[in-house]
């Protein structure tokens, strides 16, 4: 490809991922480098210190964290994920963090260890409902005052359950519940051909 | 004798201010004239475009990017395209390289004029943006002459870009930039050393090269407090690597320096827009793997495929492979980035759009505390916010 040197990229990336592996081993869930990308999955409890070693350890000094974010996948038992991208501006290498919680237990903040981190945990609260733990102000952020729901979900449908207009009479804006003229439309375009499961349709008659 | 009490009082910035560039609800809590606390509400323009791209095909999204900064809209459809590029694996022609760096810079002269008149409006001086403003105007006539659109281009292309510039619009460029170089040193004689406008700026909203990074700040703001750091450099993309330019950074780290970087920055694209209008040589402009790009009208009139290939893209769209990738371009205003989550499907399964400004404005409250109500102004001014990629 042109873009990138993936080869190149991938050698100093397998280095790190030596390196962090003995000192991170009992947080490390899983690692993989993709795309020239390197991946850590790390164990919820433990993301702090870990966010701390990565910024801290002299060999790496990922001192920005430059994203975070949640990603929902509500077939799985921790439905969400959230995603933590480092930057080392001393070594040029990026590095993905990524956690798994689900709607009830509470991710810990790293504000202490990066302070950017505060209004990103704020709109992963936000738009998935994912709690952080001793974050210092965990309100709304993107979403209008007294919104209800966490609208990035999966099952939250894109139109929303309110829409508001100026009322003539009340002389105000005023909620409503959203009224569709016309139908939502959703085309599948999932071939047969290539988005067939292991079960074909009618499989099931055989089983019964 | 009787302490007096300390009376602090919250002021409300916005959201209707002409100086909050937007629509920025900031709520001061004063001490007298002294800013105490500064909490930005954000959100008042909030689409939910992150939702939106998760329910339309791929194509369809790239015009989703042109309306998050609406200053800096070719660079953002350039982080997208790449990072759908990266989970394709199509490689880009050489000559459309060369067309989108060239109007990435473009872009980037077009923000920072924006930027840096507009910074001079809040601090006084209103000539400046008129000029600036002509500028712009022939800048976004160029727009107009390869998309057809001044603003909203949607004119970068997965493998490529939609069309080939128009003929002699090279020439148009190259004598623009003869223009435009005398008119920075114009502009530089009514802002650099202008009394008013350093006593405005010099010393206000201070960060230091640690604290800089600490909280995440990228592109100018970065490079204002001292840090090389600069994408195009580090991690090039396209023909970067193949350009000759400096990096500005400033000292300081206060209103002035971010300023100048600014305007440093202008004559650095300038110097790299003569170099693509130099180098750049002929060829196509798309890749030509119509599983990604659609085939010429000529083509279709004869060969079936090529009609099969046209009907299955506008109708399905692009499959992407899935996985994950994170594709960082140096903005205008700094790293913007997306991180695009694909399952094998027509459309993204999730999109986080990083933008520079949600970051910077976040520490709008460390550069604030213990200046004046009126240095706010000039604070955001130098902060080169627009709303639309901080809502999202």
């Amino acid at each position: 490809m042109a873009v990138w040197d993936e080869a190149g990229a991938v050698e100093g990336l397998e280095e790190i991922l030596a390196a962090i592996r003995p000192a991170l081993s009992e947080s490390l869930i899983e690692a993989h480098i993709r795309r020239g990308e390197l991946t850590l999955l790390v164990a919820r409890q433990d993301i702090r210190r870990v966010l701390l070693y990565l910024r801290d350890e002299p060999s790496l000094l990922f001192k920005q964290l430059v994203d975070l974010c949640g990603v929902d996948y509500p077939e799985r038992e921790l439905r969400f994920e959230v995603v933590y991208h480092l930057l080392s501006l001393h070594h040029n290498q990026r590095l993905r963090v990524k956690v798994q919680t689900d709607e009830q237990t509470p991710v810990p903040s790293v504000v202490p260890v990066h302070p950017a981190a505060a209004w990103f945990e704020r709109e992963a609260w936000d738009m998935y409902g994912i709690l952080f733990a001793d974050h210092p102000d965990l309100r709304r952020i993107l979403t209008d005052y007294g919104f209800e729901g966490h609208p990035l979900r999966k099952d939250f449908p894109l139109t929303g359950y309110v829409e508001l207009r100026y009322d003539e009479d009340q002389k105000r804006v005023v909620y409503e519940p959203v009224k569709l003229r016309q139908d939502f439309r959703t085309f599948d375009f999932l071939s047969p051909w290539e988005g067939m499961g292991e079960l074909l349709p009618g499989d099931e008659k055989a089983q019964s | 004798m009787a302490e007096t009490d300390i009376v602090t009082y919250s002021v409300n910035f916005g959201p209707q201010h002409p100086a909050a560039h937007g629509v920025l609800r900031l709520v001061l809590e004063m001490d007298g004239e002294v800013v105490e606390r500064a909490d930005p509400h954000i959100g008042l323009l909030h689409r939910g475009t992150e939702k939106l791209i998760e329910y339309r095909p791929y194509l369809q999204n790239i015009p989703y990017f042109d309306r998050l900064d609406y200053v800096s809209m070719m660079c953002q459809e350039h982080s997208f395209v790449l990072a759908v590029e990266k989970l394709l694996g199509v490689e880009v022609p050489i000559r459309a390289q060369y067309i989108r760096v060239l109007f990435c810079e473009i872009t980037r002269i077009l923000n920072h004029l924006l930027n840096v008149t507009t910074f001079a409006l809040d601090c006084g001086a209103m000539t400046p943006l008129l000029w600036g403003f002509e500028q712009r105007e022939k800048l976004m006539e160029f727009y107009e002459a390869v998309s057809g659109a001044r603003m909203h281009a949607n004119y970068f292309r997965f493998g490529g870009v939609a069309k080939d510039m128009p003929a002699g619009l090279d020439e148009r460029i190259a004598a623009w930039c003869d223009q435009f170089a005398p008119f920075l040193d114009d502009l530089e004689t009514l802002l650099t050393d202008n009394r008013i406008f350093k006593q405005r700026t010099v010393d206000i909203g201070v960060v230091s090269a640690e604290q800089a990074i600490a909280w995440g700040f990228s592109g100018p703001m970065l490079r204002a407090s001292g840090v090389a750091w600069d994408l195009r450099k580090a991690q090039p993309y396209e023909v970067y690597d193949r350009m000759d330019f400096d990096i500005p950074v400033g000292r300081h780290g206060d209103c002035w320096d971010r300023y100048l970087v600014r305007m440093q920055e202008m004559r650095e694209s300038l110097k790299i827009i003569r170099q693509c209008l130099e180098q750049m040589p002929e060829g196509p402009v798309r890749t030509p793997n119509h599983k990604v790009t659609p085939p010429s009208r000529a083509e279709m009139k004869r060969s079936m495929e090529a009609l099969i290939h046209h009907f299955k893209l506008y109708t399905e769209g692009i499959h992407v492979p899935a996985g994950e990738v994170y594709v960082a371009t140096e903005n205008p205003k700094g790293e913007f980035a997306v991180y695009l989550v694909a399952d094998g499907t027509n459309k993204p399964y999730r999109c986080k759009i990083r933008s520079p400004g949600f970051v910077h404005l976040q520490a709008l409250e460390l550069m604030a505390k213990g200046h004046q109500l009126a240095d706010i102004p000039a604070i955001i001014g130098s902060l080169d916010i627009v709303f639309g990629e901080i809502d999202r």
